[in-house]
């Protein structure tokens, strides 16, 4: 009785308590500008199921992709055990879904620990690349610090949950498989769920374990509540780390831009502009009362809340991984681009603009995404050749923050490099990026 | 060989009463750069030899304001483009070809929601048709025994998804295909996309090009076939970095079509 108050207790905090990080998220993404991909919702739909739950973009790599795969489905699987110790915490039963399950029920938890084994191989290569083989992507200059130590963690306390899921059945099933009798004479009657059977993995752990029933009875409960405090401290980890990414792949993938890579937007507050600009028509000094009401647009984005929430959605949802930056042909030739840093800049940024929020009531603390935390030298290197975006697994899209960064810095300061400069110029003055007049433009045909 | 050229001009064509069947969009590469010239006169060759009534805007054509846009500089873009929809509806203007990948992805792409619908062919899609339907033909015997590693532009391959056409036009040419490592969908950029190719490099450790060049080179084929007259600039430096003009020939897939079926 006790145990179920403390556990709903400690299960109300965890949940109240993320709830409130995820809505300080949800708040700041949509600190963002207006959004809309034009797609329809079944494209939608299926897009999510095909990229974020079918992992269809992973296959890239395809040992990363295998082991990325058991952690995936052992987390999603191992959720509906973990459902199972909600329900024992709450209500004090004991393995409730083995009285629905009968001898299902055994083979369920085998398949589980199993997927527990294989989360663990899957997370101890994860180590070994990150660590030991050092595979570069992991050891760019901007993993310097936290993002490191992030991903160690969560590799750590993988493990760690793996293991006590493990040792749980382990005791639990010495317990189980006792005398009815041995079992009351303990005071252990809870654990005689009438059933008999082996959980193959754990027994491995049974045989260290001794067979005192009160030994075993500790071991099971300290287990028991390790993995389940375990699981609500890394449910409340994941909003102050990269793997966020399991919650925000789904709906990043779900709002996707779908339209071909080379088809950027066409800022309509320029369109405005320019409509007015080629239309003999129009009197320039006229200003609309519609016109009065709508705030003024900043061309381009200064600070991320010049940004579009699906670009601040994005920042959340990378978790890392360093692809895109693998694949980028500027930081492949040395220059100080990295995709993935724009990324993480944006998000580290929306962060403080959401501290302040929460501070002092204003975004404003003189700061910038520009300058402050990506140098327009990093967005100058960019191709635009789109590599990055091919390469992501959850759908971000680093050019579209590096090409409104760009807008900022040319439309609002005035500040591209010099030759993009002499480039205005001259597709202005003669139709062309070079200095050749716009009546030489047939002259090779006569040539 | 300039005199068996044939350029019609829209305007001609207009006083003519004539309505050609794809206006040739032929880009500031294609017009100005002595390389790329080339590449727009072995394609003309290609189009004269089909019979295609194509015309070309001339002096009336005007940057679709690609590098601005991929600079930052979207007012720029949306002047240039606001007057090149212009001049094209003017001329009830309803196919493009181009030989320029960039050229192609912005009038395909970013012209229909400025007002300009047209359908837009990249030149290795019309070219790839008229050798299906017959309209030329070209020599087996010509690339016989020589080799060719295809190198894929940006804005033709990620941006829009044609990665095949561009090598269905090698494999007519009975030419050996030696596909490098980054191909396709991880096609390494060549440096010149977002308005790269017009300024300096940003600091680091080597140029984009040299790089990818390197990767193609490792292939060791007798030709770069490339279909954007950027990366034709940019793979030519390459090879020339590496002391390597002797040996590999950087080559437009038009070109390569046009000396497989004689017309250079």
């Amino acid at each position: 009785m006790i145990s179920s108050i403390i556990f709903i207790l400690i299960l109300a905090a965890a949940v109240g308590l993320f709830y409130r990080s995820a809505r300080t998220i949800r708040r700041n993404i949509f600190l963002g500008r207006e959004y809309d991909s034009e797609t329809s919702t079944s494209e939608k739909w299926k897009t999510m199921l095909r990229v974020a739950f079918g992992q269809s973009k992973m296959g890239k790599k395809p040992v990363a992709a295998l082991m990325h795969l058991f952690v995936y489905v052992g987390f999603i699987l191992i959720n509906i055990e973990v459902l199972e110790i909600i329900i024992d915490g709450i209500f004090g039963t004991h393995r409730f879904f083995s009285s629905l399950l009968g001898q299902v029920y055994f083979v369920a938890i085998n398949f589980f620990e199993i997927l527990a084994v294989l989360v663990i191989v899957g997370v101890v290569i994860f180590w070994i690349r990150r660590v030991a083989l050092r595979v570069p992507r992991f050891w760019k200059p901007e993993m310097k610090g936290w993002p490191t130590m992030d991903a160690l963690n969560i590799l750590y306390i993988e493990v760690i949950l793996m293991g006590a899921l493990l040792v749980m059945n382990a005791a639990d099933q010495s317990l189980m498989n006792m005398n009815s009798e041995d079992l009351v004479a303990a005071g252990l009657s809870k654990y005689d769920i009438g059933m008999n059977g082996t959980f193959y993995v754990s027994a491995l752990i049974s045989k260290f374990l001794g067979s005192d029933p009160q030994l075993l009875f500790y071991i099971e409960r300290t287990a028991w509540w390790f993995h389940i405090i375990g699981i609500l401290a890394f449910l409340n980890y994941l909003p102050f780390s990269k793997h966020f990414h399991i919650i925000l792949a789904f709906p990043n993938t779900y709002y996707a831009d779908l339209k071909p890579f080379g088809e950027w937007d066409n800022m309509a507050s320029v369109k405005k502009e320019v409509d007015l600009m080629m239309d003999p028509d129009a009197d320039p000094y006229a200003s609309g009362a519609e016109e009065e009401e709508e705030e003024t647009q900043t061309f381009g984005a200064k600070d991320v809340t010049d940004l579009n929430w699906k670009q601040l959605m994005d920042a959340y949802t990378c978790t890392e991984c360093g692809r895109c930056t693998a694949v980028c042909p500027a930081n492949q030739t040395g220059k100080l681009l990295s995709p993935r840093k724009v990324m993480m800049d944006t998000r580290d940024r929306l962060d403080e603009v959401g501290k302040n929020l929460d501070r002092t009531g204003t975004i404003e603390d003189g700061k910038a995404l520009i300058r402050d935390y990506i140098r327009p030298e990093e967005l100058w290197a960019c191709t635009t050749c789109n590599a990055c975006v091919e390469e992501c697994p959850v759908m971000i899209n680093p050019v579209s923050i590096i090409t409104d960064l760009r807008r900022y810095l040319v439309m609002e300061e005035s500040a591209p490099p010099q030759e993009l400069n002499s480039v205005f110029t001259n597709i202005e003055n003669n139709g062309a990026p070079w200095q050749f007049a716009q009546a030489d433009r047939l002259n090779w045909s006569k040539e | 060989m300039s005199e068996q050229i044939k350029v019609p001009t829209m305007a001609e064509l207009l006083a003519e009463g004539k309505v050609p069947e794809v206006l040739f969009w032929v880009g500031c590469a294609g017009s100005f750069d002595d390389r790329a010239k080339k590449i727009t006169k072995a394609f003309v060759r290609i189009m004269n030899k089909a019979g295609i009534e194509f015309a070309v805007l001339g002096t009336e054509e005007s940057c679709t304001g690609d590098p601005a846009k991929r600079a930052g500089n979207e007012f720029l873009f949306q002047m240039q483009a606001a007057m090149n929809i212009q001049v094209l509806n003017g001329y009830e203007i309803k196919k493009i070809v181009t030989t320029c990948p960039h050229c192609f992805n912005t009038i395909k792409n970013e012209y229909p929601e400025l007002g300009g619908n047209y359908e837009v062919l990249h030149h290795t899609e019309l070219i790839n048709s008229l050798l299906e339907e017959g309209r030329i033909t070209v020599e087996s015997g010509k690339f016989e025994g020589r080799s060719v590693t295809y190198h894929d532009a940006c804005y033709l391959g990620r941006s829009n998804g044609i990665y095949e056409v561009p090598r269905s036009l090698l494999k007519a040419l009975d030419i050996e295909i030696k596909e490098m490592t980054n191909n396709r969908q991880r096609g390494m950029c060549c440096g010149a996309g977002g308005a790269q190719m017009f300024k300096e490099a940003e600091k680091g450790n080597e140029e984009v090009n040299v790089a990818r060049t390197r990767e193609a080179l490792a292939q060791k084929t007798d030709f770069i076939a490339t279909g954007c007259p950027f990366c034709n600039t940019m793979m030519t430096d390459g090879v020339k970095f590496h002391e390597k003009e002797g040996t590999v020939k950087v080559l437009d897939l038009a070109e390569m079509i046009a000396q497989a079926a004689e017309l250079e």
